[in-house]
């Protein structure tokens, strides 16, 4: 290879590859910022203010965020349901996600792809998961309902999506089902990725089983891999709210499946108190922040990040 | 003696639970998905029986050709439908893997000031989640002239921050030296990122290029949209669905498995590469 073109001096270099990284980064950056970054902002900057979409934004300090802590009853089961689906579903999507790679991981190679297919294929199938408002269908035509009484369980319907005892768990189940969705692409693909030699090494040293291959060896290999699934996870789960709309209804029966998300709608479609609305998102970006930096300080301190 | 291709720590009996657990779990992840194939090729008389039977006796295509039929007899024209979604699609998608791989290149492999700020800044922004950014988004767009124009739902969608970060991690395992060889021969940093980082960074964008689809061909146009002739056909099929009344209830069974189509067709032929990109997904910290 012959060197035809000297290298620039450093700083004038240093200088043209900046300016092209802006360049490179700018059409990134104008979408960026007009439709995320300013969506973001704004919506905390209506927070402050009274809008009913149709009147210029009246403003008026904090008074939204005093309401969200002492006039809004139904807030409350909001946060209590949506505490439920971050608690429940959070933790156990990112552990199922986890868990089922794992498994997946183990089966031999034309197995493991049509597993994967199988266990993602919910998550990409847009609104599949309305399929199962037919399976749990409050009349005696829901197939959990004719099964159940055909084999003498029960001897009327039962009115899944519309009793109060049972709809929370019946939306949470079906947000897990769908859950399944990137995290666990990106853990599939992390186990694929480790060095095999580790496992051998391991069984010399006296690794006896899968569980103690899993827990000394894999997952601390995996921390990067760890933290986006924590980071997408976080965010679903506390984001919950359109599968609760589309199995329960907005609003659900007693608010029994009412999350933070729904109530934002509510206000901001329903009612037309954008400003309310926008107080509610900011306070819910905030919590999953801080969620998020909590997560991730906990995976730093124990894997080998 | 272990046995050849078994690591040391497996038995055969882990082995086969975990087959077994694993089909059970996974009938139950693909149950609905049958169920649904299984209701569209139901003829009428098998829809509506009581006791309603899980499986098909006289499995029929007849629902499929009246969804035909009726399609083939609305205002707008079904082609009209199609046409939008592909045009959606397909333009979001270009935008979106250009737009993303040309920001993902600084940021994997450039040196600039800013770039831990930019970086942190995209990592946040995953959180951002649509119900949350969906009503400013409409207010902006609604400033900006863009409600009832397919732009609605296009530009959104052209500065995905999973797009850019997944293309960003990918490109930060190419070696240097590639890139090293190309500067000192001359080649502008463009004309690296186009002829030499981007084809060796193929399973990335790929990935990006069936994600982005997916998202766009799944989403109905919602409230953005009002004018019947821009809507798409997530929109059209969902419409036949919701207002499916018993006589119509098995075209709309058919509307429903016809929307479940695509996409998982799309994932069975890239699943392979798709993988791939995601081993280069972890956030180092």
């Amino acid at each position: 290879m012959i060197y035809t073109k000297t290298r620039k001096p450093n700083a004038l270099y240093e200088l043209s590859e900046s300016r092209s990284a802006y360049l490179m980064l700018a059409p990134f950056t104008l979408f960026f910022l007009i439709f995320t970054v300013l969506a973001v902002v704004s919506a905390m900057g209506l927070s402050l203010t009274n809008y009913n979409l149709i009147e210029k934004p009246v403003f008026s300090g904090w008074t939204n965020y005093v309401r969200t802590l002492i006039d809004d009853d139904i807030l409350i089961i909001a946060v209590k349901n949506t505490l439920m689906f971050a608690i429940i579903t959070g933790p156990a999507s990112y552990i199922l996600c986890l868990f089922f790679a794992w498994m997946i991981n183990e089966l031999p190679h034309s197995l493991k792809i049509i597993m994967t297919f199988v266990f993602y294929a919910p998550s990409i199938s847009g609104s599949v998961y309305i399929i199962w408002t037919y399976i749990f269908s409050s009349d005696a035509y829901g197939l959990v309902n004719s099964l159940l009484m055909r084999t003498g369980l029960i001897m009327e319907p039962v009115l899944w999506l519309a009793d109060t005892r049972y709809i929370l768990p019946i939306v949470i189940l079906v947000q897990l089902w769908s859950s399944l969705g990137t995290s666990f692409l990106a853990f599939i693909a992390g186990f694929q990725s480790i060095d095999k030699n580790l496992y051998e090494s391991g069984a010399i040293d006296g690794i006896k089983n899968r569980f103690q291959e899993l827990m000394y060896i894999t997952l601390p290999a995996m921390g990067p891999q760890l933290m986006f699934a924590a980071v997408m996870q976080i965010g679903a789960s506390f984001a919950a709210g359109d599968i609760s709309v589309a199995l329960a209804g907005n609003p659900s029966v007693d608010y029994a499946a009412h999350t933070v998300v729904t109530h934002i709608s509510d206000y901001a479609i329903g009612r037309y108190e954008m400003g309310y609305a926008c107080a509610l998102s900011t306070l819910l970006f905030a919590v999953m922040l801080l969620t998020n930096s909590g997560v991730s300080k906990f995976l730093r301190r124990h894997t080998n990040l | 003696m272990k046995k050849i291709g078994r690591r040391q720590a497996h038995s055969v009996t882990g082995d086969l639970t975990l087959i077994l657990f694993l089909t059970l779990v996974g009938s139950f992840m693909v149950l609905p998905f049958i169920y649904s194939i299984l209701q569209s090729l139901k003829p009428m008389e098998e829809l509506f029986i009581f006791p309603p039977k899980f499986f098909v006796r006289n499995p029929t295509l007849g629902n499929f050709m009246d969804l035909f039929l009726r399609t083939n007899n609305m205002w707008v024209p079904f082609e009209r439908y199609i046409s939008n979604s592909i045009y959606i699609s397909v333009l979001g998608t270009l935008l979106s893997v250009l737009v993303s791989s040309l920001g993902a290149y600084p940021l994997a492999k450039m040196k600039f000031k800013g770039r831990v700020v930019y970086e942190k800044i995209i990592v946040i922004s995953l959180l951002f989640v649509h119900q949350v950014t969906a009503i400013p988004q409409y207010v902006i767009m609604s400033k900006l002239g863009m409600i009832d124009t397919m732009s609605a739902l296009i530009f959104p969608a052209v500065a995905s921050s999973l797009s850019i970060y997944l293309m960003k991690n990918f490109m930060s395992q190419l070696p240097d030296d590639l890139i090293e060889a190309a500067k000192v021969d001359g080649s502008s940093h463009l004309r690296t990122f186009a002829q030499i980082v981007m084809p060796n960074v193929k399973p990335a964008w790929i990935t990006v290029v069936i994600l982005t689809f997916q998202g766009l061909w799944n989403r109905g146009t919602g409230a953005y949209i009002y004018s019947e002739q821009l809507k798409n056909l997530p929109t059209l099929l969902t419409q036949i669905s919701a207002s499916s009344t018993v006589s119509t209830a098995g075209i709309a069974a058919a509307a429903a498995v016809f929307l479940m189509i695509p996409p998982v067709f799309v994932f069975v032929f890239s699943q392979n590469k798709i993988v791939e990109t995601m081993a280069y997904s972890g956030i180092k910290g």
